[in-house]
């Protein structure tokens, strides 16, 4: 088991549909700095796929499988999901 | 095992059973249980033409556990404005031209509740239920895209009430 580091935190990213083919995977874990917020994670998402900017009005975004803000704040271990426009029915 | 409310599923959808989800008499406050006097239900269909395309299949994504919880949420935003229960069950995975994507039953007094609410019930799942269709057309594929969904969103709920109040 790794320790968990003293600055910065874990969490695990899913990406669906088109989002999930740009980054080849539907689920991440990635570090982020203490006090990230869900943008946070999007922003070095982002910078990491860069074809994933033009996806940044038009997703939603959820915590631990619930909608969520952009500025919502995200804790160690917590499941950041990232959502194109969606289209079921 | 009783069929649930909601559901995401890989399985064929079947009508008959979502409906026995919803039949059942429920008491309250006192009164005896009364059963529906009225149930509608709405197949979402896979169509073999979109947007000038020959559909040869779609593909389904779905946020599962995100999922059930909008549906539960449509379901009790229904429940706020008629009186109406709702079952509601998606399918996900490789669907074939013809075969049922969604599925949805709502019971309630009169035919009047019940188709409205039914009607509110498909215009909320393509606002804000987390699923994509992945298109493969004859020639290429691509992923369809909808609406941003934001469940907090009153303009597109209003939008929604509005296409189920039409009388």
């Amino acid at each position: 088991m790794s320790p968990i580091p003293a600055i910065g935190m874990r969490v695990n990213i899913r990406l669906f549909a088109r989002l999930r083919d740009i980054a080849g995977t539907g689920e991440i874990e990635r570090q982020v700095p203490d006090g990230a917020t869900v943008r946070t994670v999007w922003e070095a998402l982002a910078s990491e796929f860069p074809a994933l900017q033009d996806y940044e009005v038009s997703i939603s975004t959820a915590v631990n499988a619930e909608y969520s803000r952009m500025d919502a704040p995200v804790s160690h271990g917590d499941e950041v999901a990232f959502l194109p426009p969606v289209s079921g029915g | 095992m009783p069929t649930s409310q909601y559901a995401i599923t890989t399985d064929p959808l079947d009508l008959r059973e979502l409906v026995s989800a919803i039949v059942t008499p429920v008491a309250s406050g006192g009164s005896p249980a009364v059963g529906p006097g009225a149930i509608t239900s709405f197949l979402g269909i896979v169509r073999d033409e979109n947007a000038g395309r020959s559909v040869l299949r779609l593909e389904y994504e779905g946020y599962e556990s995100l999922a059930v919880r909008v549906f539960e949420q449509i379901g009790a935003e229904t429940a706020e404005r008629w009186a109406a229960r709702v079952a509601l069950h998606h399918r996900l995975g490789t669907l074939q031209i013809g075969e049922a994507s969604v599925m949805i039953a709502v019971s309630s007094a009169h035919r009047a509740e019940a188709f409205a609410a039914c009607r509110y019930v498909i215009e909320r799942v393509k606002q804000i239920a987390p699923i994509w269709k992945h298109e493969f057309f004859e020639g290429g594929d691509v992923w369809i895209e909808g609406a941003t969904a934001d469940p907090g969103d009153d303009t597109a709920r209003q939008n929604a009430h509005r296409a189920a109040c039409i009388e």
